[in-house]
């Protein structure tokens, strides 16, 4: 089927989702940020895969830790690199995203790294952008967020060796979660045999069985025995729109205590993407907890963002 | 005003539900003659229409013109011309203007238009409530006697039942029909794509079965405590369906449409977030997909309307969310009715019903090809096949996810009140 993060040789040349990438492109972004990895720790050393190549970071919505990495991902393989914080610029003056990126386009801009409100953005740039031109999703909507789920998969692969025999939950609000569905396609391609999402009804997309995950309800049944726990962050628009009665009782009912931590393997992890709403969706005695690996995958996701920035741009070079 | 003898066409008559070759004759509007001329009849013009299909014009029974006050989406006259293009001799035109036609001086300026146009003849159906707010109702009878056909709220459903219980007593006492779109605004939120696994996927906010049924219910109770006609503009589920089925069977004055789009396309069409296709109401299941066939196969539904909206293509070059609903439809109404057909093997008198005899019934005038009936007719042929090429759609709207397929069925020429105003 017809990809459009993918060239006719069946190189990645945009990330925009995990959905449909194909288990070798997945493994080659795994392989490369290993590349940018000693130790736990980043290589400290700068390289020169994007070395004259104009990065253009695009956020339509607001975003610290995702721009800021980003920005060090790019610098360390040495591009130029320009952000853009579009809220409160051109949109508010009706100009639309299309509009923008054309202009950027204009500016020399090789490469595209977007955050937008809306699904389907990143996308809608990606047809539109001349060709040679890479975009990388950096959160669109509900729909996507590959990078996250990357250095999720990243980060399970570092503690965990393999895929192929994990039962691994993800907890909370998957409803509006891009990382939940970036996380669920990446797993099943990897082979993950197991994955579980956990949450109140109110925060299940329609049909989310459909995408090869067992659903659970109670955290109780979909915590036992699990090797990777994956917290989601709960937003607290979500009392207004009646999905929740408080945070009080979701953090009851579904947020991550030591006690309901026991019920998975004694040696399994605990990952949130960040930030956390400590005691909300988590406890800070599991936040801080020994099987805690919250702050390794802000590490390894500056080694993937480099991995994606650098193949993308190496294949889109290929291109011309 | 020219006698027209049309010659060796195949007649096919959707209201008497016949087919036959044979020639048509006409004179001062009207059709004179069936098989032969009537006496003295001297022809001024001779059609020859081997090979063609002669069929009463088509009846677009829901078409968005935008004028006035969204002339860059679309004018009057663009979309007149885009409707004999498409072999429609009557349109009816939705009250979401701008301004909205909630005052007779509105209805009265859009018909005096339509009419120096000379092209198809125009009925609008007017605003229900004011600026379609769902507060104050209209004055309806006189926008009736200006020229509206029904009322309606175009796609903005009535919040308040309050409000929608007293238009709909109202209504009934002058006898006049309610066209509502069933739809429950506050299930509908923000969603804009079908509550199933696919939107959950592309992360797009669902709009629920529900927001239908829940609508159809209260609407049917309503119709039943106030004695008001109805008719549901465009079904889009399976389970609305069901319940409209069912209040046909009990005997409820209720009529229902579908557009030519719902007819064709589902969820899963929307692909990589293709705007082509962000519709109201959404593009739901293949299951839903297949009960709308069903119910226009056995009659529940009673028409398919185009449900023209021209978009322009700013309106289209956005995330899908952000996009403009809708696609151009007045030159796929013939094309996409005949597909359904085809596939489903409905005999063409049937299938033509669908979108002319039916829903000029609905409008108080008979569309067939009897002495006396109305000379608006349609010529075309049945095997011709085109392909949809945005820049040679008539309509200024060139937006529809039908752009680069192929169309079989072509318009020959369209005759309204007796006088040709299209030709191919």
């Amino acid at each position: 089927m017809y990809n459009p993060q993918l060239n006719a040789q069946g190189e990645l040349i945009h990330l925009l989702t995990t959905e449909g990438l194909p288990r070798r492109v997945l493994h080659q972004i795994l392989d490369k940020a290993a590349e940018f990895v000693s130790g736990g720790e980043l290589v400290n050393q700068k390289f020169a895969d994007l070395a004259g190549t104009s990065v253009f970071n695009l956020f339509f919505e607001n975003s610290t830790r995702t721009r800021t990495t980003f920005e060090i991902a790019a610098k360390r393989l040495s591009a130029d690199v320009s952000s853009l914080n579009i809220q409160a610029s051109s949109t508010a003056k009706g100009e639309t995203l299309l509009d923008t990126v054309h202009n950027l386009e204009a500016m020399g801009a090789n490469l595209f790294v977007v955050r937008h409100s809306e699904s389907g953005a990143a996308h809608l740039i990606a047809k539109h952008v001349k060709p040679g031109i890479a975009v990388v999703n950096a959160g669109d909507g509900r729909h996507a967020h590959p990078t996250q789920a990357m250095l999720d998969m990243f980060t399970i692969r570092h503690y965990k060796g393999d895929f192929t025999n994990l039962r691994i939950a993800i907890v909370g609000d998957v409803l509006h979660s891009r990382v939940a569905r970036s996380q669920i396609h990446a797993l099943s391609t990897l082979g993950c045999p197991d994955i579980r999402v956990i949450a109140p009804k109110t925060l299940l997309p329609t049909g989310v069985e459909q995408l090869g995950v067992h659903v659970y309800h109670d955290m109780a049944e979909g915590l036992k025995d699990v090797d990777v726990v994956a917290m989601l962050r709960l937003q607290n628009e979500r009392m207004a729109g009646a999905y929740l009665p408080s945070t009080q009782e979701f953090f009851k009912y579904y947020g991550l205590t030591p006690e309901k931590l026991a019920l998975a393997k004694p040696d399994a992890i605990v990952m949130h993407p960040g930030p956390m709403n400590r005691g909300v969706e988590i406890d800070s005695a599991v936040a801080d907890g020994d099987q805690a690996v919250i702050l390794p995958q802000v590490t390894f996701g500056i080694a993937v963002r480099m991995a994606v920035l650098s193949i993308v741009t190496a294949n889109q070079k290929g291109l011309l | 005003m020219k006698n027209i003898h049309i010659k060796n066409g195949q007649l096919v008559d959707p209201l008497a539900g016949t087919e036959h070759a044979g020639d048509l004759f006409i004179a001062e509007g009207k059709i004179v003659g069936v098989g032969s001329a009537p006496a003295g009849f001297v022809a001024d013009e001779v059609i020859d229409a081997s090979g063609l299909v002669v069929a009463p014009g088509l009846v677009d029974f829901a078409a968005r013109l935008r004028e006035p006050g969204q002339e860059y989406k679309a004018t009057l006259a663009s979309e007149m011309a885009a409707a004999v293009a498409g072999g429609i001799s009557s349109v009816v035109c939705t009250p979401d203007t701008d301004p909205v036609l909630d005052e007779v001086g509105l209805v009265t300026m859009l018909r005096q238009r339509s009419k120096t146009l000379d092209l198809a003849r125009v009925y609008p159906v007017g605003a229900l409530t004011r600026g379609l707010k769902g507060v104050e109702i209209t004055e309806m009878a006189q926008l009736h006697e200006a020229g509206c056909v029904a009322f309606s709220q175009g796609d903005v459903p009535i919040a308040d039942l309050q409000v929608l219980y007293r238009a709909m007593q109202y209504a009934a006492n002058f006898g006049f029909e309610l066209r509502l779109r069933p739809e429950e605004a506050s299930l509908v939120n923000d969603g804009v794509a079908h509550d199933g696994p696919y939107a959950s996927r592309l992360g797009l906010t669902g709009i629920p079965v529900v927001a239908e049924t829940i609508a159809i219910a209260q609407i049917t109770q309503l119709m039943r405590a106030t004695g008001c006609k109805v008719h549901l503009a465009r079904v889009s589920s399976a389970a609305g369906l069901e319940l409209i089925r069912a209040a046909k069977r009990e005997g409820l004055k209720l009529t229902c449409d579908v557009s030519i789009n719902h007819i064709h396309l589902v969820d899963l069409d929307i692909g990589f977030f293709d705007s082509q296709y962000r519709f109201d109401p959404p593009l739901r299941s293949v299951a839903d997909r297949d009960a709308i066939v069903a119910a226009l196969n056995d009659g529940t539904i009673d028409m398919i309307c185009s449900d023209h909206a021209p978009v322009d293509d700013d309106g289209k070059l956005l995330p899908f969310a952000q996009a403009e609903r809708g696609a151009t439809g007045l030159e796929l109404l013939l094309p996409l009715t005949l597909a359904w057909a085809r596939a489903n093997k409905i005999p063409l008198p049937q299938a033509l019903a669908k979108i002319s005899s039916t829903p000029a019934k609905a409008l108080g005038f008979d569309a067939g090809l009897a002495v006396g009936n109305r000379a608006d007719l349609l010529l075309f042929n049945p095997q011709a096949s085109w392909y949809v090429i945005p820049d040679k759609l008539k309509s200024q709207g060139k937006n529809t996810p039908f752009i680069g397929h192929e169309m079989i069925g072509k318009v020959a020429k369209t005759i309204v009140k007796g006088k040709v105003v299209y030709s191919a």
